[in-house]
């Protein structure tokens, strides 16, 4: 750049002008195409859990609910349960599909979620290094935490957490609670690692520390089959460690949300409680792991097959009896009575009863 | 390895399509950037005013500015609830576009203005002799300044390229909508599939690397 350059030198200053001419013109043209081929088709933005995601089932159910509704255009924003239910607040998701009864309660108590459904269930489990230094396998979870920690306090063990505000991170949370330790303190000791981060970026860091790790059944399949990791699982099922989703539409009538799409959002919801969208459940991942990496809720209470683990559910994620109660429906017509066509008198007759009183009383339900 | 390469020559649409719309964004927000940073530089390099060495010190700071920070501060004046809600930007590609536009500001104003403040103040003075007004001035100096504008056109567009914070806050890293080459090596590293992220990241360092190549190639010659 001295600032004299000759005649021929400005013939290729402008080719050189000229290629990135061409790259923005491209980048442009490239642009109509993208725009062009979605004819403003309606958007409906779902914030969710990393575990639905990582997994791909949400690509799956993508494809098949825009096959069925084409003026949709669904996008998921993968985040932990903590932040999805953030964004939602804000506004920026038209609806939530999460697994943390304690914040969807919040979430709903809040005025911003409607017509909440559970949809599909599973198990956490604890994995870790085969070796299993601290002796859990087959132990309880409270029992196995116990060991874990003295284990950890001799140096011989090492704990990893999400520490991301999770869905899995509330549950880890609430099971050191149910053994009468608090993270808070935890997070002080050596032995207790937190990652910060989504169940892969976890599992692979626990994978690295030979650690033990909370998780969602599906994410460690998905990681241990990819051969990401060779942590075995150690501590399966049991009540405390089950793990509900759930979902809720934003409501239109809280003022954040006013242009949420609340005629979407209800779309949704209802595909999912359809057979279809509990048959889609029921089938991914039994091709690959051959077991689903979330079961249906819905098909579980029509079957009625297992009394005790319908229990566990409400137990776990009813809300007053109830998986929506009365005062966070709207405009939710049929949705909830439903139920009644497969209740589950003599396991929950209380809920059964608020189910028949509200869709005698609301008009609508 | 083998299968990176593997998935580069199968050709699936949807790795051209996530490299296509990589190109989009940072290019429209590149030349965005450029309708105000080379006013702004032009000025900064030409005329004298109070604070000028100021302005130039914070637009040389804000090239550093990380990417997730003002990811953050566009994301909350973009979201629904924030002051520029109404447009429903977020999560959309041009979220992304005007991140990254405000992104490579500072990169384009800084570098164009050393380069315009390279040129021979000689010429300034002949253009004025010969007649030239003060625009006509400016154009014969951008001119004579025009590769080194044109690189710093370049850097920025590489800046925005590789970018990932604003990418990831702004455009939610959405399949088949915001989904970029940065966000895609994110995603598919946190999902495991390392094969694919490798794949991706030699998409985007070959667009990067023959881009530059392509800039320089019709340069050489005359230096």
């Amino acid at each position: 750049m001295t600032g004299r350059i000759s005649g021929p030198a400005m013939t290729k200053m402008q080719a050189s002008v000229l290629i990135v001419v061409i790259v923005g013109v491209g980048a442009v043209a490239m642009s109509a195409y993208l725009v062009l081929e979605v004819p403003a088709r309606q958007r409906l933005i779902v914030s969710t859990t990393t575990s639905l995601y990582e997994t791909g089932f949400l690509d799956e159910l993508k494809v098949k609910f825009e096959a069925k509704y084409s003026n949709l255009n669904v996008s998921f924003i993968s985040q932990g349960t903590g932040l999805a239910i953030q964004t939602a607040m804000r506004g920026d998701a038209d609806m939530i599909l999460v697994h943390d009864p304690a914040r969807e309660v919040q979430f709903l108590q809040g005025g911003y979620g409607v017509n909440r459904k559970i949809v599909a269930y599973n198990f956490f489990i604890m994995v870790g290094p085969s070796d299993d230094p601290a002796g859990i396998a087959g132990k309880s979870p409270a029992e196995a935490l116990n060991m874990i920690r003295s284990a950890g306090l001799d140096g011989a063990a090492i704990w990893v957490s999400r520490g991301d505000d999770s869905g899995t991170h509330s549950k880890e949370k609430s099971l050191w609670k149910s053994i009468a330790l608090d993270t808070k303190n935890l997070r002080r000791e050596r032995w207790y690692l937190e990652a910060g981060s989504g169940m892969t970026a976890t599992l692979k860091l626990a994978n690295e520390k030979r650690g033990y790790t909370l998780t969602d059944i599906g994410s460690y399949l998905l990681n241990f089959n990819n051969h990401n990791i060779d942590l075995v699982r150690l501590v399966e099922s049991g009540k405390s460690m089950l793990n509900v989703y759930s979902v809720i539409a934003g409501d239109p009538r809280n003022a954040n949300l006013t242009k949420a799409n609340f005629e979407g959002s209800m779309l949704l919801i209802r595909y999912l409680v359809s057979n279809e969208g509990q048959d889609l459940f029921a089938n991914f991942g039994v091709k690959d792991y051959s077991q689903p990496l979330f079961k249906p809720y819905l098909k579980l209470v029509e079957s009625n097959s297992d009394p005790e683990l319908i229990q566990w559910i409400h137990d776990l994620a009813f809300i007053d009896g109830s998986e929506c109660p009365d005062q966070y429906r709207y405009n939710a017509a049929g949705l909830y009575s439903m139920q009644l066509t497969a209740p589950v008198l003599g396991v929950a007759p209380f809920s059964v009863l608020r189910e028949i009183q509200s869709w005698i009383l609301s008009p609508k339900a | 390895m083998i299968r990176a390469i593997g998935l580069i020559l199968s050709g699936d649409p949807e790795v051209y399509r996530i490299a296509s719309l990589s190109l989009y964004t940072a290019g429209t927000g590149t030349l965005l950037s450029c309708t105000w940073s080379i006013p702004i530089s032009t000025v900064l390099a030409l005329r004298n005013f109070h604070g000028k060495r100021v302005l130039k010190g914070l637009f040389n700071a804000a090239i550093g500015i990380p990417t997730v920070a003002l990811g953050l501060y566009l994301y909350l004046v973009l979201s629904r609830s924030g002051p520029l809600g109404s447009f429903q930007f977020l999560y959309t590609p041009n979220a992304i576009i005007i991140g990254q536009s405000i992104l490579v500001s500072p990169i384009v104003v800084s570098f164009s203005a050393s380069a315009l403040e390279s040129v021979d103040p000689e010429l300034r003075d002949l253009a004025r002799t010969l007649g030239a007004s003060d625009l006509q001035t400016y154009g014969v100096i951008i001119k004579e300044a025009s590769w080194g504008v044109i690189l710093a056109v370049m850097a920025a567009f590489n800046r925005a390229f590789g970018e990932l914070g604003i990418a990831m806050m702004l455009g939610g890293n959405i399949r088949y909508v915001t989904r970029l080459l940065t966000t895609a090596i994110a995603l598919e590293t946190a999902r495991g599939e390392i094969a694919l992220s490798i794949a991706l990241s030699f998409i985007l360092l070959a667009i990067t690397v023959s881009v530059s190549v392509a800039v320089n190639l019709a340069r050489k010659p005359t230096s």
